[in-house]
C-alpha cells in the first residue's frame, strides 16, 4: 500500500507566511494562558500531600468531603474521583515532616466511618523538595536544548540549529498552553513527557533537515524555497507514517494505560500532533527567514572539499617521498 | 551475494542474547519458591526488579537535623568532664552548657589547673580550650563540627538500615543522597498501618539516658519554669504515660552509647519490659553512681520521656538495667530493635514520601501491559499492511528490540517503573521509525527504476545520516532526563535510551542483514509482495 505517491513537490514555502501566522497566534494564546491563568502545579512541584483511597463499591465522596473539611489540617483540601467512582483522591497543600503519624495516617482515622476502604497511595512532598524539583526540571530542559543546539550546529549549520530549537520552543510553548487550557496538573511525569516531546519533535525536524542538507548538494536549482519544498515533500510520507504509529501507541497508552499516567499520555498526545505540524510547516520556513543562503553554503562546502583534496594531495606527495 | 552475511550473524547473536537474558523474567516462578536460598541469582538468572510504584512499597527522602548531633556531642562531653574530674578528685563548680555548642566550668583550686588541662587534652578530641584565670570554656573545632555532622548522617544511614533489617523486611535499601539526605526504599509493605509502624521505627531516636533525679529540688518541680530549672543545671521531663513531671540533672549519668544489648522480657506481672546490658565502662559508671546514690531516684529516660524512676536501694553492679513502661508487645519489640541498633545521633525528618499499596501496583502493571500489547499489535499490523514483506522484516527487528531492552535491563538489574513501562511503549512507536525511513528510501529508489539490490544498498546509505542524527539528539534529551530526573523518571529515560541504542542494532543492522539474506529470492515481478508497491511499467 502506498498513501503518498510522489508526483510533484507541494508548494509549502509560498504559504509559509500563513503557517507562521497560525503558529504565532497559537503561541500568543498559549503564553497568555500560561501567564494569566498559570500552571496548576501538582504536589511534586508545589509540595503537599496526595492520598488515593479505593472503596469497596461507590465512594461516598460527599461524606468524605464533609469529614475532611471538618479537620483544620486539611483546610483547602480537594476531594475528587480518580478514574472510577470507587476511587477518590484527596489533595492538600499540607505536608508533615514527622515520620510517624503524618497527614496520610490521619486520613485513615478520619475516614474510619465512611465505609470499607483501602489507602492505595500516599505521596507527600515537602515544600523545599518541591522547589528543588522545579529548579531541576527547568535546568534539565535548558540543558537538553543546549546539548541539541551544539550537536545540530556541529552536524549541520548554526541556522539549522537555531531553526530546530525555535521549532522546539514553539512545540513546548503550545503544549504547555494546552496543559493550562485543560487544567492538567503539572508533576514530574508531565516534565518527562515534555522532554520526550522535545526529543520526538526534534527527531522529526532532523529528518526533514537531513533531506534539505542532501538536497542542497544534489538539487540543481539554487532557490532555497524549491529545495525545501522538494525535501519536505519527499519526507512527507515518512513524517506522517511515523507520527501515525507513535500516535497509535500514545493513544492506547492514554486509553488503557490507567489513570496514573493519564496526564503523561495526554501531554504526549498533544506533543505528537504539534511536533509533526512544526517539523513540516514551521522549522523549514524559519530556516528561510533566518537568511540561509544556498550559494554561500555551496561555496563553503566546495571550499571544504577543495581543502580536503589539497590535504590529500599533499599527504600523497609526502608519502611518495616527493616532498 | 553471500547468503550469510556479517549483519545477519550479528543480528542473530543479538536475538539469542535477547532471548537468553530476558527469559528469566518470563519463567521465574519455578525457583522463586525456595525463599531460603541466599544466592537467588545463581539459580534463577538475573531479573528486572520492579519499581516500588509497580510492586508496592515505601519510598522516602529523609533530611537529617545534624545540628542536634553537635548538641548531644557537647552534652556527652560535659558528662565525660564531670566523670573525669570526679574520678581524679579535681574540684570544680558551675559546669554547664552554653548556647548549645560550649561547655563552661570553673576550677576552685589554682594548683589543679595544669593537671585538669592535661587530663582534658588527653581524654577529649577536637576541642579548643579557652581559659580565663580559673574559668574554662571548651568548644568544638570547626573540623570536629563538620566531622560530627557527617558522622551523624553516616550513622543514621547505618542505624536505619540495621533497624529495617532487624524488622525482617525483604530487601530494604537505605542510601545517602547528596550531602545530607537519606533515601529509604522498602518494598513489599502490605497495609498503611504496617507502613506507619515502619516509619515510627525509623524515626525513633532511641536516645536512652540514665539521669539522676535532683532530689533536693524535686518537690518544687510543678511550679518551676524551664528557665529556672536550667539555672540549676536541671531539666524538667514528663512521664511517658502520666502527666507527672520529674526534675533531673541535665547532664546524664550515662547514655545509650554504652549499651551492648537490648531484649524484650517480661516482669513478674507478665508485662513486657526491655532488659538491656551495659558495656564494661558503662557498668562501672553505673555501679559507682548507684553506690553513692542509695536512697535517691534514678530516671530511665528514652527520647526525653521518663519511663520509670525507681529508688536506688543498693549498689547495682554487672550493668543490667530494665525499662518498664506499660508497653504493648509490638511496641516493646520495635523499641528493643531501635535500642540494639543504636540511637540516631541526629533526628531525621521527611522531605519526600511516596507509598504505593500492592493492589495499586498490580493495577498499574495490568493496565500498562494492556497498553503495551495493544500498541505493539497496532504497530505490527500497520507495518505489515503498509509495507507487506518489508513490514514483516521491520517487525522482526521490533521484537528483537523489545527482547534486547528486557535483556539489558535484566543484566544490569535495572528497575522497571511505571514511567519505564511508558518508555518501552513509546520506544515501540519510535523504533519502527528507522524502518519507515529506510523503507521509504528504498521505495523511492525503486520508483526511479533502480534494481532491487541497488535500491536496498542506496536506501540504507541515504537513510543512515538521518537516523543517526535523529537518534543522537533523542539520546541527548534522554541522557539529560536521566541525569536530572529522580526515581521513576530515571526509569523512563533509561528504557528509552536502551531502546534507542538497541534499535540501531536491530532496525538498521538487523533488517539490512535480512534483506541481504533474502535478496536472491526477490524479484521485481513480485515487488508488491516484497515492498508493498506497484511500479509503473511505462518507464
Amino acid at each position: 500500500m502506498e498513501l503518498f505517491k510522489y508526483k510533484k513537490p507541494l508548494a509549502l514555502m509560498s504559504k509559509s507566511k500563513r503557517f507562521g501566522t497560525v503558529s504565532l497566534v497559537m503561541i500568543i494564546i498559549s503564553l497568555s494562558l500560561i501567564f494569566i491563568k498559570g500552571f496548576s502545579y501538582g504536589i511534586d512541584f508545589s509540595g503537599g500531600t496526595l492520598i488515593q483511597v479505593k472503596y469497596e463499591g461507590k465512594a461516598p465522596i460527599q461524606k468524605v468531603r464533609e469529614v475532611i473539611s471538618s479537620d483544620t489540617v486539611y483546610k483547602g483540601a480537594t476531594v475528587t474521583y480518580f478514574g472510577s467512582e470507587d476511587e477518590i483522591v484527596i489533595k492538600t497543600k499540607v505536608s508533615s515532616k514527622k515520620l510517624g503519624d503524618d497527614v496520610g495516617d490521619k486520613v485513615r482515622t478520619l475516614l474510619k466511618d465512611t465505609g470499607n476502604f483501602k489507602i492505595r497511595r500516599v505521596d507527600m512532598v515537602g515544600a523545599k523538595v518541591g522547589s528543588e524539583l522545579r529548579e531541576k526540571g527547568i535546568m534539565s530542559m535548558l540543558l537538553a536544548i543546549l546539548g541539541i543546539l551544539i550537536y545540530v550546529s556541529f552536524r549541520f549549520e548554526w541556522r539549522f540549529a537555531v531553526a530546530s530549537v525555535l521549532a522546539l520552543v514553539h512545540d513546548v510553548t503550545i503544549t504547555m498552553g494546552m496543559l493550562v487550557l485543560f487544567s492538567i496538573e503539572v508533576n514530574l511525569d508531565i516534565l518527562a513527557a515534555i522532554l520526550t516531546i522535545l526529543g520526538y519533535s526534534l527527531n522529526d525536524t532532523i529528518i526533514v533537515f537531513d533531506r534539505i542538507r542532501e538536497g542542497l548538494n544534489t538539487i540543481k536549482n539554487p532557490n532555497l524555497a524549491t529545495i525545501i519544498d522538494e525535501s519536505v515533500t519527499r519526507t512527507l510520507s515518512r513524517t506522517v507514517l511515523t507520527s501515525l504509529t507513535t500516535f497509535f501507541v500514545v493513544l492506547t497508552l492514554f486509553m488503557f494505560g490507567g489513570e496514573i499516567i493519564h496526564g503523561f499520555s495526554f501531554t504526549l498526545l498533544i506533543g505528537v500532533i504539534i511536533g509533526t505540524y512544526s517539523s513540516i510547516f514551521v522549522a523549514s520556513p524559519i530556516l528561510m527567514w533566518l537568511g540561509f543562503s544556498v550559494s554561500e553554503y555551496r561555496l563553503k562546502e566546495a571550499d571544504k572539499l577543495k581543502r580536503q583534496k589539497e590535504k590529500d594531495k599533499m599527504r600523497a606527495m609526502y608519502e611518495n617521498g616527493t616532498m | 551475494m553471500k547468503r550469510l552475511n556479517f549483519r545477519i550473524i550479528l543480528f542473530s547473536f543479538a536475538l539469542i542474547f535477547g532471548i537468553v537474558f530476558s527469559l528469566p523474567n518470563f519463567v521465574s516462578m519455578k525457583c522463586n519458591v525456595k525463599t531460603g536460598e541466599v544466592d537467588k541469582n545463581a539459580t534463577c538468572g538475573k531479573k528486572i526488579t520492579l519499581g516500588l510504584d509497580l510492586q508496592g512499597g515505601l519510598h522516602m527522602l529523609l533530611g537529617v537535623k545534624s545540628e542536634v548531633a553537635i548538641e548531644s556531642r557537647i552534652k556527652s562531653m560535659a558528662a565525660t568532664v564531670k566523670y573525669l574530674f570526679d574520678d581524679e578528685d579535681i574540684i570544680f563548680d558551675d559546669l554547664r552548657m552554653v548556647e548549645g555548642n560550649k561547655i563552661t566550668f570553673e576550677l576552685l583550686d589554682k594548683d589543679e589547673v595544669p593537671k585538669a588541662k592535661a587530663l582534658l587534652k588527653k581524654e577529649l578530641e577536637g576541642i579548643t580550650i579557652n581559659e580565663n584565670a580559673l574559668k574554662f570554656s571548651l568548644m568544638m573545632t570547626p573540623e570536629e563540627v563538620t566531622r560530627t555532622k557527617q558522622n551523624a548522617i553516616r550513622q543514621a544511614v547505618d542505624t536505619i538500615r540495621n533497624r529495617l533489617d532487624a524488622f525482617g523486611l525483604a530487601e530494604p535499601t537505605v542510601t545517602k543522597q547528596g550531602q545530607d539526605k537519606i533515601l529509604v526504599e522498602v518494598p513489599g509493605i502490605k497495609t498503611q498501618a504496617d507502613e506507619q509502624r515502619i516509619r515510627e521505627l525509623i524515626a525513633r531516636a532511641a536516645h536512652l539516658q540514665l539521669m539522676a533525679v535532683d532530689e533536693g529540688r524535686a518537690s518544687r518541680v510543678d511550679s518551676m519554669s524551664p528557665q529556672e530549672a536550667k539555672s540549676f543545671g536541671d531539666v524538667i521531663l514528663s512521664d511517658v504515660n502520666t502527666p507527672e513531671k520529674y526534675l533531673v540533672r541535665a547532664i546524664p549519668i550515662l547514655d545509650g552509647s554504652m549499651l551492648t544489648d537490648a531484649k524484650v522480657g517480661f516482669d513478674k506481672n507478665n508485662q513486657p519490659v526491655i532488659n538491656f546490658a551495659l558495656n564494661g565502662q558503662g557498668a562501672k559508671i553505673f555501679g559507682d553512681f548507684t553506690g553513692v546514690s542509695v536512697g535517691k531516684r534514678m530516671a530511665v529516660v528514652l527520647d526525653n520521656k521518663v519511663y520509670s524512676a525507681p529508688n536506688i536501694r543498693e549498689r547495682i553492679g554487672g550493668g543490667h538495667v530494665q525499662i518498664s513502661g506499660r508497653f504493648e508487645l509490638s511496641e516493646a519489640h520495635d523499641l528493643a530493635i531501635a535500642l540494639r541498633s543504636g540511637a540516631l545521633l541526629a533526628p531525621v525528618y521527611v522531605m519526600e514520601k511516596r507509598s504505593v499499596g500492592p493492589s495499586l501496583g498490580a493495577d498499574s502493571i495490568r493496565s500498562s501491559t494492556i497498553a503495551l500489547v495493544i500498541g505493539f499489535l497496532l504497530v505490527v499490523l500497520f507495518m505489515v499492511f503498509y509495507y507487506a514483506m518489508a513490514g514483516v522484516i521491520a517487525n522482526v527487528a521490533l521484537i528483537g528490540n523489545l527482547l534486547l531492552i528486557l535483556a539489558v535491563m535484566s543484566l544490569f538489574g535495572a528497575t522497571l517503573t511505571l514511567p519505564g513501562m511508558a518508555g518501552i511503549v513509546l520506544t515501540v512507536g519510535m523504533a519502527v521509525d528507522a524502518n519507515v525511513i529506510i523503507n521509504e528510501r528504498i521505495r523511492e529508489l525503486l520508483h526511479q527504476g533502480k534494481s532491487i539490490p541497488k535500491s536496498i544498498e542506496d536506501g540504507y546509505n541515504n537513510a543512515f545520516t538521518a537516523i543517526w542524527d535523529a537518534n543522537v539528539t533523542t539520546l541527548i534529551a534522554a541522557t539529560v532526563l536521566y541525569a536530572y530526573g529522580t526515581g521513576a523518571i530515571k526509569g523512563f529515560a533509561l528504557t528509552m535510551s536502551i531502546g534507542i541504542l538497541a534499535s540501531m542494532l536491530t532496525a538498521i543492522v538487523g533488517t539490512h542483514g535480512i534483506y541481504q539474506w533474502l535478496l536472491p529470492k526477490m524479484s521485481k515481478k513480485r515487488i508488491n509482495f516484497w515492498f508493498g508497491i506497484k511500479l509503473e511499467e511505462t518507464k
